[in-house]
């Protein structure tokens, strides 16, 4: 933990392994978001607005 | 029985009543406490902005237990360490989930059918947590803390705010971190929830009702 991270370095760009791994990681949650389906709900509805009662 | 009979006044007089009518005409109970959604509300996009808020709310019930213990305790021992460690990932799923929830608003055009003042608070949150953020990290307490502290101040000074906003005054960074900006950030989530509950979530790009955009669309 108290080492300094392996940085990844390509023409002008530096950045460190752990930033990296975030960086993916987010975008796969995001495109898993995405294309995962989401579990139907009986009481969703076609209106944007919320219904009144 | 003495009966207290009201004086009539007139309704243009009473702030109270214009303030009430206000409420009730732009936050129904139905909008505030909403048990059905739209249908393309169905989708995990969705869920990022409360895993973020579900981040905030441990990151300040940690923040609370490391205030009241101190710096000792959250250094030195097992619990006060497990805290501290709570409070830091807490952070990074705050954070984490926050940006991706901007990706999704960003990519759906949430800004769209009068909701600017949604987004706009949405973006002074993500602002003010950055540098409450920023601030803890110089609140550690540590050789880490004082190193980040030592570097910033000369990106503090070079923009001509080190005087206004000093790193290296540990009274005012702590200070800011553990009442001002939490106070601003949770307050600031708790209108932007609001404003997102008075206008609805926002329909997908080419999606128009009816066929025609519906009166709190065109209000925009």
């Amino acid at each position: 933990m108290d080492a300094p991270a392996t940085y990844l370095n390509w023409n002008f760009i530096l950045i460190s392994i752990p930033n990296v791994v975030m960086i993916v990681g987010m975008v796969a949650v995001f495109v898993l978001a995405l294309v995962v389906p989401f579990p139907s709900h009986s009481e969703i509805v076609e209106s944007a607005e919320p219904q009144d009662e | 029985m003495n009966e207290v009979k009201l004086t009539p006044r007139s309704e243009s007089s009473s702030w109270t009543l214009a303030i009430r009518r206000s409420l009730q005409r732009k936050l129904p109970l139905a909008h505030l406490l909403p048990d059905r959604q739209p249908v393309f509300v169905g989708s995990w996009v969705y869920i990022f902005g409360v895993i973020a808020i579900a981040g905030l709310i441990w990151v300040v019930a940690s923040g609370m237990l490391l205030a009241f213990f101190g710096p000792m305790w959250w250094h030195q021992s097992s619990v006060g360490r497990f805290v501290n460690s709570l409070h830091l990932w807490s952070v990074q799923v705050f954070f984490v989930f926050m940006v991706l929830h901007l990706w999704g608003q960003y990519f759906m055009a949430s800004w769209r059918d009068g909701r600017a003042k949604t987004w706009m608070v949405g973006v002074v949150i993500f602002a003010f947590s950055l540098v409450t953020a920023f601030t803890g990290f110089i609140s550690q307490q540590n050789f880490d803390g004082e190193w980040i502290a030592v570097n910033a101040k000369d990106a503090t000074n070079s923009a001509g705010i080190g005087t206004l906003f000093n790193v290296l005054n540990f009274g005012q960074m702590y200070g800011l971190h553990i009442i001002l900006l939490p106070m601003l950030v949770a307050t600031l989530v708790g209108v932007h929830v609001l404003l997102v509950r008075m206008k609805g979530v926002v329909k997908p790009i080419g999606k128009v009702q009816g066929g025609q955009p519906s009166n709190e669309e065109s209000a925009s």
